[in-house]
């Protein structure tokens, strides 16, 4: 046991050394592991948060799919209606058509059937003024029965 | 002093000789070289060297250190930080960065190199120093069985231990410490709570030191009869190789335990310096 002058020169080259770590050597390492620290959990986080963004991204995106579903058949719902409308639609003006034509035909047809009557009347009547002339030209004055032979035609 | 002067001329082949060789410091004087002016030129430029190329590697490391993906060599050394690092988050509180971290980081890899060099064979680190010093040459390689180096750590750590005491308490702190703590303030309990103090404050670094001091010494003994043993024979020379591999690989265990300790103590003196009661 011999405590000596090398006491104190050990003392000054802890001092040195003590001073040398806390200046030089401890702060460069503290920086690099807790900057590589927090870039770890902010990666993490953000993979987190990536995360629950696509999940909320999903979520949306199905929603909007339903929704879409949903406006289509709604869509194709209301088509058929309106198809169907247009059918019946369709269907009605051709029947007011066709029996708007069939009521004009009638007309017509009536019309023509008059004239007819009208044309055989006037030729009827004729037809038997000429055949009574041929038959009273012998023998009876046209004069005399004239008179009745045209109320005979008036009455036919 | 003066006995290991006169030592020094006494012949190396006898056992006592051998390990009274092995055992005696480069010394020289400083000043006048009366008492305590002796420089231990061994001890002081194996410390140096060993806490120049240690913390200088860690340093090496440390300045191109990227908080990207590591090198190897940053990666081991961010290991055997982080190992200090979190033996310090566990015992002081406090903002460990500025101080107290750094300072366990170096007491802890200085005073493991210079426990490492006990793994080095007495005889053969004797040869080299007598080649180039001469035949009665001596040099002890191991600073921590020195007992000025263990005794310069301790002493440094408590005077740091007052230094922080103060700074957190302030001097009237202190001294109310000295004479409040642990039994209470009352007036007739001071002598005792002081007795106390002063015992605590003379104990811990006197076992801080001795028990370093003691197993690095003990270790340097237990080889230099090994190699003792060596020197008597055939069989001595195997039974002492054998035993003095074995003693080798069990003083790995002690090199770094003493250290560890070294570096906890450092911690848990410096950490109840600023914890007051």
């Amino acid at each position: 046991m011999n405590i000596n002058f090398t006491l104190i020169a050990q003392a000054i080259a802890f001092a040195v050394l003590i001073w040398f770590t806390v200046k030089f050597v401890w702060p460069p390492l503290l920086t690099a592991i807790e900057t590589r620290q927090k870039e770890i959990a902010d990666g993490l986080a953000a993979a987190q948060e990536g995360k629950s963004a696509l999940e909320v991204a999903a979520k949306k995106s199905e929603a909007t799919l339903n929704e879409a579903k949903l406006k289509a058949s709604e869509i194709i719902g209301q088509a058929e209606k309106r198809g169907s409308q247009i059918v019946e639609e369709a269907k009605g003006n051709a029947k007011a058509e066709g029996e708007r034509i069939l009521a004009g035909a009638k007309a017509e047809i009536d019309q023509e059937v008059n004239r007819a009557k009208e044309g055989l009347r006037s030729q009827v009547s004729a037809l038997a003024i000429a055949g009574a002339e041929k038959i009273l030209r012998k023998e009876i004055d046209a004069k005399s029965h004239s008179e009745m032979l045209s109320k005979l035609a008036a009455e036919l | 002093m003066a006995t290991e002067h006169a030592t020094n001329t006494e012949h190396a082949l006898t056992p006592s000789g051998y390990i009274e060789h092995h055992l005696s410091f480069n010394a020289h004087p400083v000043n006048d070289g009366v008492g305590f002016w002796t420089l231990h030129v061994d001890t002081f430029v194996m410390s140096v060297a060993l806490g120049l190329i240690v913390m200088g590697l860690i340093w090496l490391v440390a300045r191109r250190a990227t908080s990207g993906v590591p090198s190897k060599g940053q990666a081991f050394v961010e290991l055997i930080f982080s190992f200090v690092d979190d033996q310090v988050k566990n015992i002081f509180h406090g903002n460990r960065h500025s101080f107290i971290a750094p300072t366990a980081l170096t007491v802890f890899l200085w005073v493991f190199a210079m426990n490492s060099m006990d793994f080095l064979p007495v005889d053969i680190v004797a040869k080299v120093v007598q080649f180039f010093g001469g035949e009665h040459a001596k040099w002890r390689a191991v600073p921590t069985s020195d007992i000025n180096t263990t005794f310069a750590l301790a002493l440094s750590v408590w005077i740091l231990m007052i230094f922080f005491s103060v700074k957190v308490k302030g001097l009237g702190g202190f001294v109310h410490e000295l004479f409040c703590a642990p039994f209470g303030s009352k007036i007739w309990v001071w002598p005792a709570n002081f007795l106390f103090n002063l015992i605590e404050y003379v104990s811990k670094p006197l076992s801080h030191s001795l028990r370093l001091f003691g197993n690095m010494y003990a270790g340097e003994v237990i080889f230099l009869l090994l190699g003792l043993w060596a020197a008597t024979g055939v069989s001595g020379t195997i039974f002492g190789a054998i035993l003095g591999a074995g003693w080798s690989i069990f003083h790995i265990l002690i090199v770094a335990l003493q250290a560890f300790i070294f570096m906890m103590l450092t911690v848990v003196y410096l950490a109840m310096a600023h914890e007051s009661h």
